[in-house]
């Protein structure tokens, strides 16, 4: 058999599962999706004694926007947002982000929670939160507490979370319609992990000047970044001379490895011509001049 | 120490009673308790697909799936897709479009196309080549598999 023994758990509620993560400590692991658990598991590079199965865990499986804000629970598995075609009209980001998460068998498990609690570097799900000024809803021994997108990636697979706490939900901005968006990236093959990509929202007012711009960028270092490169767009039109320049900026400003992939020069080259790109195709959605 | 957990399942419609040790995944039930031995391993970590096989109907890999996490579910593997008498539409069209040659790959991309044609007919090439991407073969170069499934909806044979 691949992985080592443990023992399989199924919480009932996420309080009941966050006081077996107390109990257990670090021998304990939450299994949703299981999409990128269980290969490091195969493959024994986690070996957890308990695993915390919370993927039937019906309450965190919801999509809801009221007049603030809009929450997608826990455990809402990617294909169902994609099926959802009201979806990609409240968050037309994240719904472009989708199809570029692996493969239409790996979306049917994956889960917006484990997809942010991994945080992969190169994930797309992470930048999209980031990009949009999101926000993850943890539940700890003591309670709930919030944690901003820009404070919860620190590191390559590590986030603001305790041990002992869970995702509970991500909450977005409720979309504005003077908001255009864009997620471009560049990977070997269809579905592979991004080699760099970037997510990004432009707003504009009524005369076409963009009076807000954020791009992360993912798979560009140990955690999803934002570049500042993005806001030198306000007050601007985007034309041509503004986009080259926020491009230089964005190329300057990356700091990404070399691995056995591509290096960090090729990262950096790419990483402009994708902020041109992407801004480009944002404004012109803010505008209204394209769809 | 084993732990094991006692599920219920059915496959392929007949429903299957055990007491699974919990680190045992879907895939290794199936071939190794039941001898469905259809269901596929290349890699064992969810890059390669020849072990997809349909839980309550959606696509999924068995190699990242425990089987007892299962507890109440319906499995579909490849030996469920034909009937005593015949083979399934997508079977069959694999079949005139060469669309195998060793084989191992095949009944992940049987059961990935017979999601996608369970939700709609209206599929043209580039979407049946986005919906196999998760799918490898190394031997057919995938014209023939993309141009079977393409049969199978233009018929609309599949439901
Ligand atoms: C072939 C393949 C291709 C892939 N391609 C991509 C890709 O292109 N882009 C991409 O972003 N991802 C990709 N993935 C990864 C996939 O999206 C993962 O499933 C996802 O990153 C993790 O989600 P999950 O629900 O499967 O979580 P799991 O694998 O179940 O868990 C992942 C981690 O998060 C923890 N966790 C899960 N839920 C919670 C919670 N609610 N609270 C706290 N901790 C939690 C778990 O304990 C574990 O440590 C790919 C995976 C495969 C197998
Ligand atoms: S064996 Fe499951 S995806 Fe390769
Ligand atoms: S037929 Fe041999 S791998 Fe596809």
């Amino acid at each position: 058999m691949k992985p080592a023994p443990f023992h399989l758990e199924t919480p009932q509620s996420l309080e009941e599962c966050v006081a077996l993560l107390a109990e257990h400590g670090d021998e304990a692991k939450i299994l949703a999706g299981g999409q990128s658990l269980v290969p490091l598991m195969n493959l024994r590079l986690a070996q957890p004694s308990v695993l915390l199965d919370i993927g039937g865990l019906k309450a965190l499986n919801f999509v809801e926007e009221n007049e603030q804000s809009f929450r997608i629970g826990a455990i809402t598995r990617l294909r169902d947002l994609e099926r959802d075609a009201n979806f990609a009209k409240s968050q037309p980001l994240l719904a472009e982000a989708l199809p570029h998460i692996g493969h239409t068998q790996i979306r049917n498990r994956t889960t917006v929670g484990g997809s942010i609690a991994h945080a992969d570097p190169a994930a797309e799900l992470p930048a999209v939160l980031l990009a949009c000024g999101g926000t993850v809803k943890a539940v700890g021994p003591n309670g709930e507490r919030k944690i901003s997108a820009d404070n919860f990636f620190h590191s390559y697979f590590s986030t603001d979370l305790e041990e002992d706490e869970a995702i509970a939900e991500i909450e977005l901005p409720r979309w504005k319609p003077a908001c255009g968006w864009s997620i471009q990236e560049i990977s070997r093959r269809h579905g592979d992990f991004a080699l760099i990509g970037i997510a990004c929202c432009v707003t504009c007012d009524d005369e076409g000047v963009v009076t807000d711009a954020n791009a992360a960028f993912f798979g560009v270092g140990e955690a999803p970044h934002l570049v500042e490169s993005a806001s030198s767009l306000v007050g601007t039109k985007a034309d041509d001379e503004t986009l080259h320049q926020v491009a230089e900026a964005t190329a300057a400003e990356l700091d990404p490895p070399t691995d056995i992939h591509v290096s960090a020069e090729y990262r950096k080259h790419v990483g402009g011509v994708l902020a041109r790109r992407a801004l480009s195709i944002a404004y012109q959605r803010a505008t209204g001049n394209i769809t | 120490m084993t732990y094991t957990s006692s599920i219920g399942i059915r496959v392929n419609g007949e429903v299957v009673e055990r007491e699974v040790e919990d680190r045992l995944t879907l895939a290794d039930f199936l071939r190794n308790e039941l001898r469905l031995t259809g269901t596929h391993l290349g890699c064992e970590q969810g890059s390669c697909g020849a072990c997809t096989v349909l839980v309550d109907g959606s696509a999924i890999r068995s190699c990242l799936t425990f089987a007892s996490q299962l507890n109440g579910a319906e499995v579909t593997t490849v030996e469920g897709l034909a009937s005593e008498e015949d083979l399934h539409p997508l079977q069959s069209a694999f079949l005139r479009n060469d669309a195998l040659q060793c084989g191992f790959c095949t009944p992940g991309f049987l059961l990935t196309a017979a999601e996608i044609l369970s939700e709609t007919n209206d599929l043209d090439e580039g979407t049946i080549r986005e919906a196999i991407s998760g799918n490898i073969c190394r031997c057919t170069g995938y014209q023939g598999i993309i141009d079977a499934i393409v049969e199978v909806a233009r018929s609309g044979s599949e439901r």
